[in-house]
């Protein structure tokens, strides 16, 4: 039980470090455009 | 050959469909394009072109590609003034770079997006382009000195799209960025949420059997705490911040007792947590922030739709005018901006085009149609001095026109100023439960307030939860999303189908109207001459009646014309007949030779000079009659009228089995207002209405208390639609009469005014369920928290599912099925 004791507060730490990798990316636009990646990569380039 | 002429038939069978853009090819036409080895029809040179080049420039792959038809490229040719785009402020430059944000119309499917990012990709000088599929906005940097903003729009259209600059600092920027922070804090409530629920299931587990020790319990509280932290100071801010503001503006809202309950419930919480003694609701509050800001994000979804669609109308308007900057010494025209035009500029305006301000005739003569601004179907004669409002079309001969008010100042403007003033008024039911709201959560804070006070007297340690409880679970929530919900789910779902909703109170208005006005001309009626009869004479045959006509009528600027022009080519494309020698007496007739033979065609006297007399006897009808004869002979008598639209009596039909009254008011004659009527089934037909007898007539039937609503589509009727109750453009009428009715049905297709109604009584019972819900679950769960039966979590998922129930039954709206016309 006394390993929850450090567990917790890395699952604490842990959330603000997917806070943090949240904000860069959507930042980055990641999150501005959710259809349009998922379309292109089925279309072939080589043509 | 049997074989042969089954494979006529199968190519007939697939030359129904335009293969770029599915819609009917027309009969006769012959408009093909060889797509990977086979013929393909299409149904307009504008398609046929936009295939060709997608063929020539190698990406025939689209057609493979592609999940849906193409936007029909239609007959729109590429307009004079798109190098001004060039200059466009909207282009960011930097060094030879170049960046613009355009605005892509007709994207239908997945092959869109990779034949647009591939036809600009192959174009020398374009760096990148970028096109987001959920805003439809294209992205392109490009090197100035390769290309420039015009060849850029230029190749988008000619692969079918319309691309637009667009003012991305003007618009949606806000809006975007707004979406874009409630995407953020809906994501940390989220995950605040989810993780906090997790350090709050142990204690709950334990029930308090002392199976969890006390340093573990205060060090998921820590935890807890540390976790809400961010819910509180980031996620719940827009109710924060909507309470600061509300109080300093002493109206009360529905965030104050919101961000009371949150603040409350967390620092009661944190003072546990410190103490290391107390309740915490920690799950409470990130549960509260989550739910309540997914019905925000619902809220700006709607609204971002409503924006793009506004901003495609205001595309439709023209953007250049050729400017005759050294007339009359000089007839050098260069293309300018339309807002560029300043009062005494010359302009030229060829046939065919829009006006572009409103003008004066200085030179040549021509008949203007007038139906986009008046309403009316006949094309209006326009001399020297006579003036034209901009916007109409120039249905004659090229003009000199001089500006007499700048753009800005015309009927163009109109539209610009509706984007602006939508959405930011709320319907009357929407300010009445806001009104509500405020004394309701005066009152609430009140009865929060005496709650404490009465159990800190009798039982001191349940005072704040019961505070909390009674805070959290009144939902002035629901009370307040009861009726904003449903009107965006329900605007947003006739946005799609082509109904724009300019002034909030459209659909509970259109819902108690009473009676249901109709304008004649241009609404219930397609707004221009259609041949709608033809009797030959002296065993003629009506199709070569029609084609001579149209033969003859082709020289002619005359609106009528249009009408012969127009049926003959649905009749027969191929109509093969040319007239020579034509001559015109205007107000009279035409004559030409065909075969060999004169003939005439206009009013009976004028054809009677060459067929002779006597004219055949006139039965009674209705409408504009045309003859037409030739050397000793009366061929046929056309009925030119102004065709009722298909879908008009199934509409008509649909408001009298809803028990509204429909009048029909029209400038037109008794009778023909009346034959009108007749054929839709209308009772009361008013004709010969001056604009101000229209309104007369509606403010006379407002003060025996009825509620009108009106449907109308011109300038003339701007007062009366302004006057009446609720209003409703057709999407064809003048921007100035939708600048002034509360909605406008994008296409001009009367089954979308129907599709309103059905609407709107849907909306309204939503609404009315919604309010009966949320009073029904305050009236009942404040006292029970009052008396101490619920806890915080508890109220929590109270208030949280009711809320839901409002959205979802608010959702709902997008989902019911569409209008149908009965059998009537």
């Amino acid at each position: 039980m006394e390993a929850l004791y450090l567990l917790i507060p890395i699952s604490v730490l842990l959330v603000f470090g997917a806070l943090w990798i949240f904000f860069k990316a959507s930042d980055d636009g990641q999150f501005d455009d959710l259809s349009g990646p998922a379309l292109r990569i089925l279309q072939d380039d080589d043509r | 050959m049997p074989d042969g002429t089954t494979l006529n038939a199968a190519s007939q069978a697939a030359a129904a469909e335009c293969f770029h853009c599915g819609l009917p090819v027309p009969a006769q036409s012959n408009w093909r394009v060889a797509i990977d080895g086979s013929e393909r029809a299409m149904c307009c040179p504008g398609c046929a072109a936009v295939a060709q080049t997608i063929v020539d420039i190698g990406q025939a792959g689209y057609y493979r590609e592609r999940t849906g038809y193409a936007a029909s490229a239609g007959a729109a040719g590429v307009p004079p003034g798109l190098k001004l785009f060039n200059d466009d402020p909207r282009i960011v430059s930097d060094g030879d770079a170049c960046e613009a944000t355009l605005l892509v119309e007709g994207i239908r499917c997945a092959a869109c997006v990779w034949l647009i990012e591939h036809r600009l990709g192959r174009m020398e000088g374009v760096e990148k382009a970028s096109l987001n599929v959920a805003t439809e906005r294209l992205f392109v940097r490009w090197n100035k000195d390769k290309t420039s903003a015009a060849d850029i729009l230029q190749s988008v259209r000619s692969i079918g799209y319309t691309a637009w600059p667009y003012d991305a600092q003007r618009h949606s920027a806000q809006l975007q960025k707004a979406s874009r922070t409630l995407g953020r804090q809906l994501f940390v409530a989220g995950l605040s949420m989810m993780q906090v629920m997790m350090y709050v299931a142990p204690e709950y587990m334990a029930g308090g059997d002392g199976t969890l020790d006390g340093d573990m319990a205060s060090l998921l509280r820590w935890a807890s705490l540390f976790l809400t932290l961010p819910a509180v100071a980031y996620s719940a801010l827009p109710f924060l911040q909507g309470a600061w503001s509300s109080i300093r503006a002493r109206v009360p809202g529905m965030d104050v007792p919101v961000a009371l309950g949150i603040l409350a419930a967390f620092i009661g919480s944190a003072v546990s947590t410190f103490r290391g003694a107390g309740e915490v609701y920690y799950d409470s509050v990130t549960m509260f922030i989550f739910l309540l800001l997914c019905s925000r994000y619902l809220e700006l979804l709607a609204r971002r739709k409503a924006a793009s669609a506004l901003e495609r109308m205001q595309h439709g308007l023209p953007e250049s005018a050729s400017r005759l900057s050294g007339w009359p010494v000089s007839r050098d025209s260069e293309v300018v901006p339309a807002g560029a035009l300043e009062a005494g500029d010359h302009v030229l305006v060829k046939g065919g085009e829009a006006i572009p301000a409103d003008c004066v005739v200085a030179e040549g003569r021509t008949s203007v149609d007038l139906s986009l601004l008046t309403g009316e179907s006949a094309p209006q004669p326009r001399a020297v001095g006579d003036e034209v409002p901009g916007g109409a079309v120039n249905a004659g001969s090229a003009v000199v026109m001089r500006v007499a008010r700048p753009a800005r100042e015309s009927t163009l403007s109109g539209l610009l100023k509706l984007i602006e003033q939508a959405g930011s008024a709320k319907p009357q039911i929407a300010q009445w439960a806001d009104r509500t709201a405020s004394w309701f959560v005066a009152a609430l804070l009140l009865f929060a307030a005496a709650s404490f006070a009465f159990w800190w007297w009798h039982d001191a340690a349940r005072a704040w939860p019961v505070a909390i409880a009674v805070l959290v679970v009144s939902c002035p929530c629901a009370l307040s999303l009861a009726t904003p919900s449903a009107l965006a789910a329900a605007t947003d779902r006739l946005l799609g189908k082509g109904v724009l909703i300019v002034r909030p109170h459209v659909l509970e208005t259109l819902h108690r109207a009473t009676h249901i006005v109709f304008d004649k001309t241009g609404t219930l009626t397609e707004g221009r001459p259609t041949v709608q009869r033809i009797a030959p004479l002296n065993g003629a045959s009506a199709d070569e009646c029609l084609r001579i006509a149209a033969a003859l009528e082709a020289f002619s600027a005359h609106p009528i014309a249009r009408a012969f022009t127009a049926s003959a080519t649905a009749a027969a494309a191929d109509h093969g007949m040319a007239a020579m020698d034509p001559y015109e007496l205007p107000g009279h007739g035409l004559e030409a030779y065909i075969g060999g033979r004169r003939h005439r065609i206009g009013t009976a006297t004028f054809v009677a000079g060459v067929a002779g007399t006597p004219v055949p006897a006139l039965s009674g009808e209705t409408g504009t009659v045309v003859w037409l004869g030739t050397e000793n002979r009366w061929l046929a008598r056309f009925i030119i009228g102004d065709a009722l639209r298909v879908e008009a009596r199934s509409v008509v039909a649909e408001f009298r089995a809803r028990g509204k009254e429909v009048v029909l008011l029209s400038g037109d004659r008794q009778e023909i207002a009346d034959a009108a009527a007749h054929q839709l089934g209308i009772e009361h037909a008013l004709g010969n209405c001056l604009p101000g007898q229209k309104l007369q007539y509606v403010q006379g039937l407002q003060a025996r208390g009825a509620v009108v609503a009106m449907v109308g589509d011109g300038i003339n009727d701007a007062a009366v639609l302004s006057a009446a109750d609720v209003s409703c453009a057709m999407g064809s009428g003048a921007t100035l009469a939708q600048a002034h009715a509360d909605c406008v049905l994008l296409e001009a297709n009367l089954s979308l005014l129907a599709e309103t109604a059905h609407t709107a009584t849907r909306t309204m019972q939503a609404i009315r369920q919604n309010l009966a819900w949320s009073t029904l679950y305050n009236v009942s769960a404040i006292p029970a928290a009052a008396f101490g039966l619920l806890n915080p979590w508890l109220s929590g998922i109270g208030m949280a599912a009711s809320s839901a129930i409002v959205i979802l039954n608010a959702l709902r709206l997008r989902r019911i099925k569409p209008w149908k016309p009965s059998t009537y």
